[in-house]
């Protein structure tokens, strides 16, 4: 089996994700026997075709074009299309970025393709490649395979492999060979224009050790204060997932997942926050995790050191009083 | 400025799933409007209060989806279309796709909107391939439109706080972000109006669509553990004792 991992550029740098779906291929490469290439595509980019060179991939193919410059839906679409034609690979793997998510589909199926997206493992067994994503929010696992023939498209969710365990080239550098595309420019409808952050942040989370973060449990924006005063209590900032920045109960920069922050704080206490993949991306890294829900299936509990199931509202005062009585005494 | 919006419809967020094979036991549970796609829905209507023209809530799924159909009227969209699937749980990201590209195609439409994803199976590729299928340009995870002169200018989220505008031309395809808007809810006066609003009904098979699935779901499952959970029991009171001594204690966190 022959399998190609589309690389990421996020604004002249490496996506990390790139690294991580590329270790996912050389383990699924060893469990298949297959042969991984390594694809990057933009303008000049023969640096990064160079470094992904020196991981142990069979080859790199280098797609450059003006027109590539800055991504496009459309232009990232025609271009890979004409490699993936040419190159036959049989599993065509890509990170799950909102970039991934604004093209690949529509790449798979311009191929008449399906796509599994947004992965978080896979299984070889029989002869047959199966990949785990998650439903249902997170409640639910479940297996998918790939019906009909290949080529086959995935993606794997961003912390499902570990970037660290990408293995080098065995002799040093893998060939590098550049893929002539053509692409002109009626067939980029969209126009990128500039890249912008909103107003700077006061507060920084990612720098904080000690995170109370709420979800929907919180139920109503005046039940806030209370987290707050936990928060206040710990010494901590509060945060929140995203439901609670979409109502407007907090801001928008408070917000942890793949959205918003991602935090690895000492400490991360989770108040009513169910454990969407989405929030949960953001904040596993966290050296111990609490899980307050009045639900006990709920997946957040999954990842959790600490877990209590029961009533926010009940265990939140008397956390906060137990914090203070601790700090006093 | 006739707009369509797809809206799923899928299992309340507090409904209790049960597990049957490939997918959930659907009876005795209740269903609700995709949160994400309400996003979409309340934008389209923002946009035709803006710029004149219709909403059209288009639904693709077994009977009950209608009820979400009459939910989107009752809102303001002016009449929906249901594509009649008693198996759409089964179909992939690219079959219903195929199935909303067919119907979107019989009307004339300067924008499909979509949410982000569904809070269900969570492909969150509806939109990409829609744009695919129907060749139109497309946007994601988009948090403000504005409309001048067949073209819009977006606002587009990327990862890590990072936004980008960017210019599309009409028609196209979006996919909204959530919280890009704050959503309505129906008055009584746009309930009873409902009543009145038409809901076309089709198929798969009478808008001609053929499809070979492309990927399929073996079996769902509870997710295995990775991690080793003390969960910590009592009063709330005996609770957050026990909690600070394992903190300080245990963790060494605080």
């Amino acid at each position: 089996m022959k399998i190609l991992v589309i690389t990421e550029l996020r604004q002249g740098k490496w996506n990390n994700a790139s690294f991580e779906t590329l270790a996912a291929a050389q383990q699924i490469a060893k469990d298949t026997l297959s042969a991984v290439s390594a694809l990057v595509i933009g303008k000049d980019v023969a640096a990064f075709a160079d470094e992904l060179a020196g991981k142990n991939v069979a080859e790199v193919l280098r797609v450059e074009h003006d027109l590539l410059e800055a991504y496009t839906p459309d232009g990232f679409c025609v271009a890979l299309k004409q490699v993936i034609e040419s190159a036959k690979p049989d599993l065509v793997l890509f990170p799950h970025t909102y970039q991934v998510r604004d093209f690949a589909p529509k790449l798979a199926a311009m191929l008449g393709k399906g796509m599994i997206g947004d992965c978080i493992g896979y299984r070889y067994e029989g002869g047959k490649l199966v990949f785990v994503r998650q439903m249902f929010q997170g409640k639910t696992a479940a297996d998918v395979t790939f019906s009909g023939v290949a080529p086959w498209f995935a993606s794997f969710q961003s912390g499902a492999f570990r970037a660290d365990l990408l293995a080098a080239h065995p002799s040093g550098q893998a060939p590098v060979n550049s893929v002539a595309v053509s692409l002109s420019a009626e067939h980029i409808r969209t126009k990128p224009l500039d890249l912008f952050k909103e107003a700077k942040s006061a507060v920084d989370l990612t720098q904080a050790p000690l995170i109370v973060a709420i979800g929907r449990g919180i139920k109503a924006p005046e039940n806030i204060p209370q987290a707050e005063a936990l928060a206040k209590a710990l010494g901590g900032e509060i945060a929140a997932s995203r439901p609670i920045c979409d109502e407007g109960w907090l801001p928008m920069e408070r917000q942890i997942g793949s959205s918003g922050q991602t935090v690895a704080p000492k400490l991360y206490l989770a108040l009513g926050i169910s454990g969407a993949i989405q929030h949960v991306v953001g904040m596993k890294g966290a050296r111990t995790i609490v899980a307050i829900n009045k639900d006990s299936n709920a997946p957040i509990f999954e990842i959790a050191d600490y877990g209590v199931v029961g009533d926010i509202f009940e265990i939140m005062p008397a956390l906060t009083e137990a914090l203070e009585k601790a700090k006093s005494s | 400025m006739n707009i369509i919006v797809c809206i799923k419809q899928v299992p309340a967020k507090d409904a209790p799933l049960t597990i049957a094979g490939n997918w959930i036991k659907e009876s005795d549970i209740g269903f609700e409007m995709n949160e994400p796609d309400s996003y979409a829905l309340e934008e389209a209507l923002r946009l035709k209060e803006k710029h004149g023209g219709e909403v059209i809530a288009l639904s693709m799924g077994p009977e009950r989806v209608k009820q979400t159909i009459k939910e989107a009227l009752a809102k303001g969209a002016d009449r929906g279309i249901h594509v009649a699937d008693d198996n759409f749980a089964q179909l992939d990201p690219l079959g219903s796709a195929k199935a909303l590209a067919a119907a979107i195609r019989k009307e004339k439409a300067d924008l499909v909107l979509t949410g982000l994803q569904s809070d269900d199976h969570g492909f969150g590729q509806t939109g990409v391939l829609l744009a695919g299928l129907l060749d139109l340009p497309h946007a994601t995870i988009i948090m403000a439109i504005e409309v001048t002169d067949r073209k819009m200018k977006l606002k587009r989220e990327l990862e890590a706080g990072w936004f980008q505008h960017m210019e599309c031309p009409l028609p196209a395809v979006l996919s909204i972000q959530s919280g890009i808007n704050k959503v309505r809810y129906a008055t009584l006066k746009g309930i009873m109006a409902a009543k009145k609003k038409e809901i076309a009904a089709a198929t798969r098979e009478s808008l001609g669509v053929s499809h070979e699935p492309t990927q399929k779901i073996e079996k769902i499952y509870v997710p295995t553990k990775t991690k080793k959970t003390e969960f910590l029991t009592g009063t709330p009171k005996e609770v957050a004792t026990k909690l600070v001594e394992k903190l300080k204690f245990e963790a060494r966190v605080i």
